[in-house]
C-alpha cells in the first residue's frame, strides 16, 4: 500500500507541471497583446512598453515561463486588472465560501444519493424504487439554474422563509447548497443503484444468505463493500461537476465565491485572476482524483497489487 | 420505473416467452442482437414515450422556422408586453414582445446540436482511448491517463470559460469545449471497467485459444462495458446540453437575441417577480429535453443489458 501511495504521489508531479505550462501558455494563447489588456486600452504605446517590461513580458518564452513558474511556488499571482489587488488576496477572500458551499453539496448529496440508491437496489421494483428513481432521473434533468430560480421564487419570493442572496449566515447555506447538489445526489443514486443490483445477483450473497447471515449484514457488509468500486470513481468525476456547478448557481445567488470571480474575471478579462482560479481548480480536482485512486486501492485490492 | 423492472413489464416478458417457447413462432423469427435489443427495448413504455418525444424535438428542431407562428428574434408584439400564455401566445409574451412559444421551437435546433455533437466526439475518442489504457497499461496508459487527469482537473464549464476567454463566445466554441471535456471522462470510466474485465478468466480463456488483442478488445472487453459507455453517453447527452445552455445563461454561449433556452432564461432573471412565465417555459423545455435523453438512455441499457432477461 505504502509503494502504491508513493507511486501515484510522484505522479502527480508531471500532472501539475502539465497544468502549470498551459495556464502560463493561456495568455499567450489570448487574442491581442497581454501587456496592451494589463496596461488598459487608452494607454499610450510608452506606457505599454513599460507595462511589458515590468511584467517581463519582453523576455524569451521560456524564461517568462521559469519567472512566472517561480513566483507561482511562492504564492504571488500578480495584480487583478480589474481591481488593482494582489490576485492571492482575492482569491483567498473568496475561497471558504465556494469550499463550505461545496462540501455542505457533496455531503448531503452523498448521504442521500447513496441511501436512496440502496432502498431503490433492495427494494427493488416496489414503490421506493419508483420514487427513488423518478426523483434521481428529474434530479440530472432539471439545470441547476433554472432549479436555484425556481427555489429561489418560492422559498424566498413567495413565502419569505429563506435569504434570497449572499452567505452570511447558515440559512443562507440551504437554497444554494440543495440546487448545486441536487444533480450530484441523483447521479450517485443511480449509480449506487445499478451498483448494488449488479452485486446482489452474484453467487457469494447468495451464499452469503444461504449460511443464514442477517440480512442487513449481508446488504451493508458484503454488497456495499464490492459495490462502492464504481459509485467511488463516480464520486470523483462528481466533484468536478460540483465545482463547475458552483460557477452556475453562484451566480444564480450571487455568492461572494470563487465561481462568480471566475465569471466576472472572465467577462472583464482579468487574465492574472483567471490563471490563479484554473491553477487553484486544477490543483484541487488533482487532490480529488489521487483520493479516487487511493480508495480504488483501497476497497479493491486486485487492483493495488497490480 | 424502467420497462422491465416494471411489474406490468415483467409480466409482459414471461407472455413473450411463453409463446416463444410454440415452435411455430420461434422458428419463424431469427433472432439478431438487433431484434433482440427492440424486442426488450419496445416493452419498456416510459422509454418508448421518450424516444417518441426525442422524435419529436427533431422534427420540431428540423422545421422549427416553418412551424414557428411567429418570427423567433424578429417579431414584436408592444401591445402584450410580459403578458402571460393567451390563444395569440401560447407561452406567453417576454419583456420585449416576442412570442415565447416561436423562441422555445427555434431553440429546439441549438440545444439539440450542441448536445450531439459534443457527446458523440468526446465519447468516441474517449473510450477509445480507454480501451487502449486499460488494456496495454504500461506507458502508454500512464500517459493517457495523466492527459485525462490534467483535463479532468479543467471541469466542464471551467474549460469552456478558458475557451471562451481565448475564442470568445459563440455555440461552436462550447460545443468543442464540452466535447473535450466528455473525452477523459468517458476514458477513464471504460478504463476502469477494461480493468477490471481483463482479469476475468473468460477474457484469459479467449486469449488461451490464440486470440488477437483487436479480438480480445473489440469483441470480448469492449461489448462489456457498452452498457456502461450508453448511460454514461446519455447522461452526457444531458448534461452536455445543461452545460451548454448554461454558459449561454452565463452569457458566455450563445448571444442575444439568439432564442437558446439557457440564454432565454437569463434574460428573464430581470424580471422574475412581474413575469415568472418568462422564465418557465425555457426551464421547462430544457428538463423536458433532458429528461427525455435520460429516459430512453435508460431504456436502451436495459434494453442492451443481457444480464436483464435473466430473471
Amino acid at each position: 500500500m505504502a509503494s502504491y501511495l508513493l507511486k501515484r504521489l510522484l505522479g502527480l508531479l508531471p500532472t501539475l507541471l502539465i497544468v502549470a505550462v498551459l495556464v502560463f501558455l493561456f495568455v499567450h494563447m489570448l487574442p491581442g497583446d497581454p501587456a496592451r489588456l494589463a496596461a488598459g486600452p487608452d494607454a499610450d504605446p510608452q506606457t505599454v512598453e513599460l507595462v511589458r517590461k515590468d511584467l517581463g513580458l519582453d523576455k524569451p518564452l521560456a524564461g517568462q515561463f521559469v519567472d512566472f513558474f517561480g513566483r507561482m511556488l511562492h504564492g504571488d499571482f500578480g495584480t487583478s486588472l480589474r481591481t488593482k489587488r494582489a490576485v492571492s488576496d482575492e482569491v483567498g477572500d473568496r475561497f471558504m465560501p465556494t469550499l463550505l458551499l461545496t462540501l455542505a453539496s457533496m455531503a448531503w448529496s452523498v448521504v442521500f444519493g447513496m441511501g436512496i440508491g440502496i432502498a431503490s437496489a433492495v427494494f427493488r421494483n416496489q414503490w421506493p424504487d419508483r420514487l427513488g428513481m423518478t426523483l434521481a432521473v428529474s434530479g440530472i434533468s432539471f439545470p441547476a439554474f433554472a432549479l436555484g430560480m425556481l427555489l429561489m421564487e418560492i422559498f424566498s419570493v413567495q413565502l419569505g422563509w429563506l435569504p434570497t442572496v449572499g452567505a452570511d449566515s447558515w440559512r443562507h447555506y440551504i437554497l444554494p447548497s440543495i440546487t448545486l447538489g441536487a444533480a450530484v445526489a441523483a447521479v450517485m443514486a443511480r449509480f449506487t443503484r445499478a451498483s448494488f443490483v449488479e452485486v446482489i445477483q452474484e453467487d457469494f450473497v447468495r451464499t452469503a444468505r444461504a449460511k443464514g447471515l442477517d440480512e442487513r449484514v449481508v446488504i451493508l457488509k458484503h454488497c456495499l463493500r464490492n459495490a462502492l468500486i464504481p459509485v467511488v470513481t463516480m464520486m470523483g468525476l462528481q466533484f468536478g461537476f460540483l465545482l463547475g456547478g458552483s460557477i452556475v448557481v453562484e451566480t444564480v445567488f450571487n455568492w461572494p465565491g470563487l465561481g462568480r470571480l471566475l465569471v466576472d474575471a472572465v467577462t472583464m478579462r482579468d487574465y492574472p485572476v483567471i490563471q490563479a482560479l484554473v491553477l487553484l481548480f486544477s490543483f484541487e480536482f488533482i487532490v480529488i482524483n489521487l483520493t479516487v485512486d487511493i480508495l480504488y486501492g483501497f476497497i479493491n485490492p486486485t487492483i493495488r497489487y497490480r | 420505473m424502467n420497462g422491465p423492472s416494471t411489474p406490468t413489464a415483467v409480466a409482459d416478458a414471461a407472455e413473450a416467452d411463453l409463446t416463444a417457447v410454440q415452435p411455430a413462432v420461434a422458428s419463424t423469427r431469427v433472432r439478431t442482437p438487433w431484434t433482440e435489443f427492440w424486442r426488450k427495448f419496445r416493452k419498456q413504455h416510459v422509454a418508448l414515450v421518450a424516444l417518441a418525444f426525442v422524435l419529436l424535438l427533431v422534427v420540431v428542431a428540423v422545421l422549427a422556422p416553418w412551424i414557428a407562428p411567429y418570427d423567433a428574434e424578429n417579431f414584436f408584439d408592444y401591445d402584450r408586453l410580459n403578458q402571460g400564455p393567451s390563444w395569440a401566445h401560447w407561452m406567453g409574451v417576454d419583456p420585449l414582445g416576442r412570442d415565447i412559444l416561436s423562441r422555445i421551437l427555434s431553440g429546439a435546433r441549438i440545444s439539440l446540436a450542441a448536445g450531439f455533437f459534443s457527446v458523440a466526439l468526446g465519447g468516441i475518442v474517449g473510450s477509445a482511448l480507454g480501451l487502449l489504457a486499460g488494456y496495454y497499461g504500461g506507458w502508454w496508459d500512464r500517459i493517457v491517463m495523466r492527459i485525462s487527469d490534467v483535463l479532468l482537473a479543467f471541469p466542464g464549464i471551467l474549460l469552456a470559460l478558458g475557451v471562451v476567454a481565448i475564442l470568445g463566445s459563440s455555440m461552436v466554441n462550447v460545443v468543442v469545449a464540452v466535447s473535450v471535456f466528455s473525452v477523459p471522462a468517458f476514458a477513464r470510466l471504460v478504463r476502469g471497467n477494461t480493468l477490471v474485465l481483463k482479469q476475468m478468466t473468460y477474457v484469459e480463456a479467449v486469449r488461451s485459444i490464440g486470440a488477437s488483442d483487436w479480438t480480445i478488445v473489440m469483441r470480448h472487453i469492449l461489448p462489456g462495458s457498452i452498457s456502461a459507455i450508453v448511460v454514461y453517453f446519455t447522461m452526457r447527452l444531458g448534461t452536455s446540453i445543461i452545460t451548454a445552455a448554461s454558459l449561454s445563461f452565463l452569457g458566455m454561449g450563445a448571444q442575444p437575441p439568439t432564442p437558446e433556452w439557457g440564454a432565454m432564461l437569463n434574460e428573464a432573471r430581470a424580471d422574475m417577480v412581474n413575469a415568472p412565465h418568462v422564465a418557465l417555459f425555457p426551464s421547462l423545455a430544457i428538463f423536458l429535453t433532458v429528461l427525455a435523453f435520460n429516459l430512453l438512455g435508460d431504456g436502451m441499457r436495459d434494453a442492451l443489458d443481457p444480464k436483464i432477461d435473466r430473471q
